[in-house]
């Protein structure tokens, strides 16, 4: 990848982050551990790889994308307000009565969602039924779909892996965001869904591992999807909290907001790591 | 006299969707390997390209419904009542429901004249669970003739449908000239002391029941109320005023279905007796479905006890 390019993702990932802190600090609740765990896949999607267009969230050939983990919905609308889909001034609203980002994704009231997520399996599901809409009636546009390590112990997870690959959906990646942290310990102890990578293959489907915050290995991963018949699983070797310090692979911040003091260190680790980019 | 004709509403289902499937083809039919019994299989037989077996994980199917859906096209799902409302309740709920698409849920073999199968199978809740969600609308229709248009409504219309169809076959009760609408009860028959109000097969059974209250000079307004919701408020007030007393009769769970729907429009706009006669907050069994329709006392003579219940209780 050019280094000019990555410099800037590097930055927007960064900025995505901030968003996310911003989000649930200001809501007092929210996902923040494993929103930041997936900030260089969405900024890679959002800013380099999906056919979107921001003045137009409803474009019928866009690339259409489904956040299943739809916790970590803080990301999702950091990377759309950074991507112009909406003022990032909304972010400060997340949670709240009557405003437009509800605690998950909701299609109906935000620009550039095209799925409403929240309970976890179903969105892959969505996905998939988006790329049969796409194949059954020739149009051109990916699904991309992120998935939570912890959401794959979910049956419908692997009813829809079945029905992927039984249909030839090779317009379909997955990533799956495998920081190995859930909300009541590590996915080992909790009910341990690995090894992902076997569990995939088994069901027919093309998967690539990689790490999940470096851009040279998104960017080869999502190239190298373009080229197989199956449908493709990205597993994403994350850090749940990655870039702020104390939040880096601590179970405790998967469902807690950071209070006036942490938000404020966090924001400032961030902003340095900014800066030095 | 010539026979009745009968004809079970899932058979009328795979015919309107094959007339569905000749004039357009911006929508697709998806079964969760029951296509033989829910009458998919017609579609499919006609239409193989635009049919898509998920197999047996119907949780899976409602989302790809929704996902489907959410590309701008529409998508028929089909299971057994039991599945499609039950298992599937929540993926309904959030997936389909919560974002308002257009998926039209045609779910067979309900309540319980399921027959043989037994408990496991026989549906008496998926009214309730249906009208729980915002924004679904949840029609049963009574025979093949409002089957048929049900089905074609539906597909007009914006938004997700829940629609209930039966495996027994059931007389047909309307001709080529009924009008069917969304959201609207039919009277079926003029009355004065009291209003049956019934859905789905017991619609058949409340003209019978008019009948025979009419030969004990009982004069019984008939009304047929295929759209569960939006419930026809009006008609409902209507004849609560004009009538005093109503009985309502289904084959579903008394909790929650067309009996809890009328009670609810009832007790908050005009307070009359309403006695309700369906399934009471119980299983089913495994029997031939019509000798189960007389244990369960879904006839027409369990409708004039209930009527005469109500009409004691109006003049108390």
């Amino acid at each position: 990848m050019d280094s000019k390019l990555k410099l800037e993702l590097q930055k927007t990932a960064t900025k995505v982050r901030m968003g996310a802190i911003v989000g649930t600090h200001a809501a007092k609740s929210g996902h923040p551990g494993g929103s930041l765990s997936i900030a260089e896949i969405l900024t890679y999607l959002y800013f380099v790889k999906m056919k979107i267009d921001p003045e137009n969230p409803k474009m019928e050939e866009r690339d259409r994308f489904v956040l299943s983990k739809g916790h970590a919905a803080p990301a999702l609308y950091s990377v759309l307000a950074e991507r112009g889909f909406f003022s990032t001034e909304e972010i400060k609203k997340l949670r709240k009565p009557g405003e437009m980002l509800q605690g998950h994704p909701d299609l109906k009231k935000v620009p550039g969602v095209d799925m409403s997520t929240g309970s976890l399996g179903q969105g892959i599901s969505a996905a998939c039924g988006m790329a049969l809409s796409a194949k059954h009636f020739g149009d051109k546009y990916k699904v991309y779909c992120i998935c939570g390590d912890g959401e794959i112990e979910e049956g419908q997870v692997w009813e829809a892996a079945m029905f992927a690959a039984s249909k030839n959906l090779s317009n379909l990646t997955v990533f799956v965001d495998l920081n190995m942290l859930q909300i009541d310990g590590t996915i080992e102890q909790v009910n341990s869904p690995l090894p992902v990578d076997k569990k995939f293959e088994a069901f027919n489907w093309h998967v690539i591992t990689i790490d999940g915050h470096d851009f040279d290995q998104i960017e080869a991963a999502l190239y190298e999807a373009e080229k197989t018949d199956k449908p493709v699983a990205i597993i994403a070797n994350t850090v749940k909290g990655k870039g702020v310090s104390y939040m880096e692979n601590q179970v405790g911040w998967h469902g807690s907001a950071p209070n006036d003091e942490q938000c404020e260190i966090a924001l400032k680790e961030l902003n340095e790591k900014l800066a030095s980019l | 006299m010539s026979e009745i004709k009968k004809i079970a509403t899932r058979e009328s289902y795979g015919k309107a969707l094959v007339e569905l499937g000749e004039k357009y083809d911006n929508f697709i039919v998806m079964d969760a390997d029951l296509a033989a019994a829910t009458k998919t299989g017609v579609f499919k037989k006609q239409f193989p390209d635009r049919f898509y077996n998920c197999g047996i994980a119907e949780q899976n199917m409602m989302s790809l419904a929704a996902g489907f859906a959410s590309t701008g096209k529409t998508v028929f799902v089909s299971s057994f009542a039991m599945f499609a409302a039950g298992r599937a309740f929540e993926q309904v709920r959030n997936s389909i429901g919560y974002p308002h698409l257009n998926v039209k849920i045609c779910a067979s073999h309900a309540g319980i004249s399921v027959g043989e199968d037994g408990a496991t199978h026989q549906c008496c809740e998926d009214i309730a669970l249906m009208r729980t969600i915002p924004g679904m609308t949840v029609i049963n229709p009574a025979d093949d003739v409002e089957a048929r248009l049900a089905v074609l409504k539906a597909f007009e219309m914006e938004g997700p449908v829940y629609i209930r169809l039966g495996r027994l076959a059931v007389p047909v009760v309307f001709d080529d000239n009924y009008k069917f609408e969304i959201g609207k009860g039919v009277e079926l028959k003029s009355g004065s002391d009291l209003t049956i109000i019934a859905t789905g097969l017991m619609v058949k059974e409340a003209l019978e029941a008019q009948q025979m209250l009419e030969s004990e000079g009982i004069s019984a307004r008939v009304i047929n109320m295929a759209t569960i919701k939006p419930i026809d408020s009006e008609i409902i007030v209507k004849s609560a005023r004009e009538t005093g007393a109503i009985v309502t009769a289904e084959e579903h769970s008394v909790i929650g279905g067309l009996g809890s729907a009328v009670c609810d429009v009832v007790c908050e706009q005009c307070p009359v007796p309403v006695v309700k006669l369906g399934v009471y907050d119980r299983f089913g069994m495994s029997g031939a479905a019509n000798d189960l329709l007389d244990i369960f006392g879904l006839r027409a003579k369990d409708i004039v006890v209930k009527a005469k219940e109500a009409l004691a209780l109006k003049n108390k």
